[in-house]
């Protein structure tokens, strides 16, 4: 009896011990598959284009044949063409370019979205739930419908002169509609309402004002919160694609993203410079990584909220 | 206790208020009117002629379009579910590894943290015909090589390539929710099952994914609804041709800025509205089915 026991006990753990192996292999997998595109991109920008043209590509790449010319091409001066005089790809302006929006656009948000979760989660007013309500509703529209009246009234308000666009006009075009959002008011409304009432009713006592208590009180509490929803947000402009291109009338106001495609393809040969391509998509992709590993935790926590349904 | 703070309330909300007003409201309105204007120039703001429904029928007439809304669904109802099973079997195992969970955990979100048209560029040479890594796969496995992006790719090689890249893309989020999802189920549950002796895969099928459908629902309609406004995933992979063949890849919301884009011309810019205006319905169609199901089914 103790034996067959034992005999039991002894399948049970190698049975555990094979699945453990075969989960290990399976999420070792899905890892690979998910740094293979990073891996890719890190290696073709490295590869001279003798080395990238080679059939069947070469899949590793010695320290020694690490080619970093594809970097510094990227900032060489056009001869020819429409963009003559300027560099192939001019990181650095789209880069401040891109800094210079989200920075903007996060201080709105934050002035916008922060008042207004203090509003829904602290005081009290007709139409409250309602108003909420409908907030929440417009989380489901699709963007696309407001980019075309958004574009008219970018228009009708002077920002889009297609003789003489300014830098600020570019920046209130790109950053004011996008200075607030519903589930940034959402997010700090739940971390606004777990501050105990207690606190508010001693504060008014004392004779605080809401504003001050929403100061000094809310916002540092909130700190956390307002740190994910500053990086969240400042990330937003590094992937904007489609409205930066459709306000810009000039390449040099655009935002990093719109510089990428199209760039390393010889109009008349059709052929691609990979090599500067992907030296160019490393360049962009790798601020933002730097800024992940920096604030993980924040912008992990941020994420996960958004998937929890209120 | 706390009375008649209707005043101060608004003017907190007010910047607010302005911007969604501006913005948010005005546009979804407007957007249904332009979509009915007759020959609208939208530049010169002429709308001289009155209402018509052409807008919508010269959209529904145009063979593109048709397309779009394939390219779209395809895309969308086969991406959304796949992404979903791959990641919750993702979260259930990282559940059992405790030890490197946060390690794996972390390379799990880094597509979510990447730009998607730096990271299309560089699935577009991952899927090159010739120098990319997906054929030297193939090839391990005996298949020959395939133009998945090129200029002689088939309809289902560009979906598949298009298709790898969304999943690849969008399970980052998901991992994510769903780990912090199964975080939330009381041990009770497992202890129980545990001591019944039920295999892993009775654990998965009748204890996690009961209790975690309501958070499983609530991201299959999401998904759906982002899915179906995919856009800058193929502008990423296959450029501004959106497709190895001209608009061979279009979605509805290409389709919609491609009108857009040609705003010049007379009426141009009602057909987007009318192709926009369409694309909120089918995802509006989408919210109510979820407030429907979640009401009626999931309920633990």
């Amino acid at each position: 009896m103790a034996e067959v026991f034992v005999k039991n006990e002894k399948v049970y753990k190698a049975k555990k011990i094979a699945f453990n192996i075969a989960t290990y292999v399976f999420l070792a997998a899905i890892a690979i598959a998910v740094l293979i595109p990073f891996y890719w991109m890190l290696l073709t920008s490295l590869k001279t284009e003798e080395l990238m043209l080679r059939i069947p590509p070469i899949l590793f790449l010695k320290p020694e044949d690490w080619e970093i010319s594809n970097y510094y091409k990227l900032f060489e001066v056009v001869q020819s063409g429409p963009r003559r005089g300027e560099p192939l790809f001019p990181f650095f302006d789209y880069m401040r370019n891109t800094i210079i929006v989200s920075l903007v656009t996060t201080a709105g948000t934050l002035i916008t979205t922060v008042l207004s979760a203090f509003a829904f989660a602290r005081l009290n007013f007709k139409g409250r739930d309602i108003m909420f309500a409908v907030l929440i509703g417009t989380m489901m529209i699709p963007g696309e419908i407001f980019v075309l009246t958004n574009f008219l009234t970018i228009n009708s308000l002077g920002w889009y002169d297609i003789m003489d666009q300014t830098f600020m006009d570019v920046l209130f075009a790109m950053t004011l509609p996008f200075m607030t959002s519903v589930f940034y008011i959402f997010y700090l409304r739940q971390t606004f309402k777990q501050i105990p009432n207690e606190l508010y009713y001693a504060a008014k006592v004392d004779g605080t004002t809401d504003f001050q208590y929403l100061l000094k009180i809310m916002i540092p509490v909130a700190l956390p919160t307002i740190v994910t929803i500053t990086i969240l947000n400042s990330m937003g402009a590094w992937n904007a694609y489609i409205w930066p291109a459709i306000i810009t009338t000039k390449d040099e106001f655009r935002l990093v993203s719109n510089g990428l495609r199209g760039a390393f393809t010889d109009t008349s040969t059709g052929r691609t410079d990979f090599g500067q391509q992907m030296a160019s998509a490393t360049l962009v992709t790798l601020p933002l990584l730097i800024l992940f590993f920096t604030f993980r935790k924040q912008i992990m926590r941020g994420v996960s909220r958004s998937g929890i349904k209120g | 206790m706390e009375t008649k703070n209707n005043l101060k309330a608004w003017i907190y909300l007010a910047p607010m208020l302005i911007l969604m007003a501006v913005f948010t409201f005005y546009p979804l309105i407007n957007a249904f009117m332009i979509s009915f204007y007759k020959d609208y120039q939208p530049l010169l703001n002429l709308r001289s002629a009155g209402l018509t429904l052409r807008n919508y029928l010269i959209v529904f007439n145009n063979q593109l379009f048709w397309k779009s809304v394939l390219n779209t669904f395809v895309l969308a109802f086969i991406s959304v579910p796949v992404s979903i099973i791959v990641s919750l079997f993702i979260s259930v195992s990282l559940k059992s590894i405790p030890k490197l969970k946060g390690f794996f955990q972390t390379i799990f979100f880094l597509p979510y943290v990447t730009n998607a048209i730096a990271v299309g560029m560089a699935f577009a040479v991952l899927f090159h015909v010739n120098y990319g890594l997906v054929n030297v796969v193939l090839s391990l496995f005996g298949i020959d090589k395939i133009d998945w992006i090129g200029g002689t790719a088939s309809w289902w090689a560009q979906m598949g390539a298009l298709m790898v890249f969304t999943i690849w893309n969008s399970l980052a989020f998901k991992i994510l929710v769903f780990t912090s999802g199964l975080e939330n189920i009381d041990k009770q549950y497992y202890d129980a099952a545990r001591i019944d002796a039920a295999s892993k895969w009775t654990i998965f099928k009748r204890i996690t994914v009961p209790l975690l459908s309501p958070l499983i629902l609530y991201i299959s309609i999401t998904s759906l609804i982002g899915a179906l406004k995919a856009y800058n995933s193929v502008v990423g992979l296959f450029g501004e041709r959106l497709g190895a063949q001209p608009y061979s890849m279009i979605t509805i919301v290409a389709f919609v800025y491609k009108y857009r884009a040609d705003f010049a011309f007379t009426g141009f810019y009602s057909y987007a509205a009318a192709a926009s205006i369409i694309l909120f319905i089918i995802t509006l169609i989408f919210s109510i089915l979820q407030t429907v199901v979640s009401r009626k089914r999931v309920h633990y």
